[in-house]
């Protein structure tokens, strides 16, 4: 177990300097995810054009490995449909949590600096909070809207 | 010359952590530094040795058989009833009921002692310290009956505000259930000035003892509480047992909360009648083992001395406490001026569940989270604080050995 499999220099950067960070004003849609277990809560705002992520942004506190891993979901899913970003969370799933993972790493780009998480089963939940909240928040779109 | 005189030299503590198999062993390839033991302390040889005896020449169940076994295992699930009354010098074993643990106690004190008198309007006092298990259980009996919980806040230091308790006790409130000592904090609080005041209203007292007990001496009548709980595992005895101390004249008035074996004298399909205490409340099977471990760590603790346990724990504290002010950032959270061995914390920019993972990779183990306790970490802000917790088989080596991790933490991520 090498800590410098969790604490790569693209997790410490994230972590230090999130990127897409703040409020998106207004925002087609949001969610709010919260870790009851270690406290750590964000929010995911995004507006869409159809089903692909114009533009994405997230705010919160938490720790490195939640911060990084919100950071670099925002550069990785801005731009995609809904579909890429499902196919995307898979893959980065897979990575998290599965040792022989076969997963294509120079697919998934900077998202590859997480795959020291599954060494650290504690802090997956950690990783994959940004992933389920943006899922939440896209879900609330898909929700009918009633206006009367 | 001692480098440091205040070190009670009396205290083999080296002596002690052989006795405790579990903390000779490398995590991560470094030495263990086992600093979690507000959460769950370790058992000595001669706990995990009690189950085992009893196990391979005692066990059979208790308080029906005719024969040996039965009547060796009724006399030590018995014995170790005594051993824990003399331990906090209750009047009388009867008021002393096993119970799974400080949570189940808290539990049976709401639905059996006070659910059948409680009435829409009447409140609960508890403060701002509480973990959950002090919580919750109210807030269940709250929606049951349509009475209110009512909380005394805490200062800046986690010190619960006194003058605050004395305004908002009075003719409404029909229970005050506070903790002994802050399992988040460290908190020890002055619980017999509350206990004072809750007499002059005519209130009860339940008092969450789960971090006192295992490191100060307890008399529950020199305190004059009606209700004091505390759980095996946090010291040095076995995890599912615990202890609700209980005023005879209150229990003998209460209606059992559960039912089953063990917990009757005679039942027919129209008529069942209760067993006498302590039994009224122990239905089924009991954790027999769990009791004689129980009072296997009790012996332990005695041998050892209670006031010996304080005095060195409270050499750990300040000397922790010192060492740890001094790491640049960090905050103790916590600073009340009596305090048990625990000190939480947060380090600036560093989250505290990070911290956590990296102090484990050198071997130290701390808690990382609310503990519980989440009403206080919204009072202070935060969203986390790590925890470092001592017993009193940690060492100076080992704090020393906390902070070289912490800084370790801070290089990484700082």
């Amino acid at each position: 177990m090498d800590l410098k499999d969790l604490y790569r220099d693209v997790i410490v950067d994230h972590n230090r300097n999130p990127r897409n960070f703040g409020k998106l004003t207004p925002a087609d849609v949001h969610a709010d995810g919260h870790n009851p277990l270690c406290g750590d809560r964000l929010t995911v705002y995004a507006n869409l054009d159809g089903d692909r992520i114009k533009d994405i942004k997230f705010e919160g506190s938490g720790c490195a490995i939640s911060v990084s891993s919100a950071s670099l979901l925002t550069e990785a899913v801005k731009g995609k449909t809904r579909a890429e970003i499902q196919k995307l969370f898979d893959e980065v799933h897979t990575l998290l949590t599965q040792h022989d993972a076969t997963v294509d790493v120079s697919k998934l780009g900077k998202l590859a600096a997480l795959s020291g998480v599954r060494e650290f089963p504690a802090r997956v939940k950690c990783a994959s909070l940004c992933w389920h909240t943006l899922n939440a928040a896209l879900d609330s779109q898909a929700e009918p809207v009633t206006t009367e | 010359m001692s480098a440091n005189p205040a070190r009670p030299t009396s205290f083999d503590v080296a002596a002690i952590r052989r006795d405790f198999p579990i903390l000779h062993q490398s995590v991560n390839g470094k030495p263990l530094v086992y600093l979690d033991n507000a959460a769950s302390s370790q058992r000595p040889r001669a706990v995990i040795d009690a189950i085992s005896r009893y196990y391979e020449h005692d066990h059979a169940n208790v308080h029906r058989g005719v024969h040996v076994l039965s009547q060796r295992a009724t006399d030590a699930y018995e014995g170790a009833r005594d051993v824990i009354r003399r331990f906090i010098n209750a009047a009388d074993t009867k008021e002393v009921i096993f119970t799974r643990g400080t949570t189940e106690g808290v539990n049976l004190v709401a639905q059996s002692f006070l659910r059948p008198t409680l009435q829409a309007g009447d409140e609960i006092l508890i403060s701002a310290l509480e973990h959950h298990a002090n919580i919750v259980p109210w807030q269940l009996l709250c929606e049951q009956t349509g009475a209110t919980l009512k909380v005394v806040p805490i200062d800046r230091r986690g010190v619960v505000d006194f003058a605050a308790f004395e305004t908002l006790i009075g003719p409404r409130t029909k229970l005050l259930a506070i903790a002994h000592v802050s399992n988040a904090l460290g908190t020890i609080v002055p619980v017999e000035r509350f206990i004072a005041v809750a007499k002059r209203h005519g209130v009860p007292v339940l008092l969450d003892g789960a971090q006192a007990v295992p490191h100060t001496s307890v008399d529950v009548q020199a305190l004059g509480c009606d209700f004091y709980c505390f759980s095996g595992h946090k010291m040095l005895g076995p995890t599912g047992i615990g202890v609700l101390y209980g005023r005879k004249q209150l229990l003998e008035r209460m209606p059992p909360w559960q039912g089953g074996g063990d917990m009757i004298l005679s039942v027919t399909f129209e008529k069942t009648t209760f067993n006498q205490l302590p039994w009224k409340f122990e239905a089924g099977t009991p954790d027999i083992s769990g009791a004689i471990g129980l009072a296997a760590a009790i012996s332990y603790l005695e041998s050892i001395g209670m006031e010996r346990i304080a005095a060195y724990e409270h050499e750990l504290l300040m000397y922790a406490t010192e060492r740890l002010s001094r790491i640049p950032g960090l905050q103790i959270v916590g600073t009340a001026p009596e305090k048990a061995a625990v000190v939480s914390f947060v380090l600036e920019g560093i989250h505290p569940h990070d911290i956590g993972t990296i102090v484990d990779t050198e071997g130290v183990a701390i808690r990382t989270g609310h503990h519980c306790a989440m009403p206080v970490m919204e009072y202070f802000k935060v969203p986390a604080t790590a925890r470092a917790s001592f017993a009193f088989y940690n060492t100076f080596e080992e704090v020393d050995r906390l902070v070289a991790a912490l800084e370790h933490t801070r290089r990484l991520l700082g």
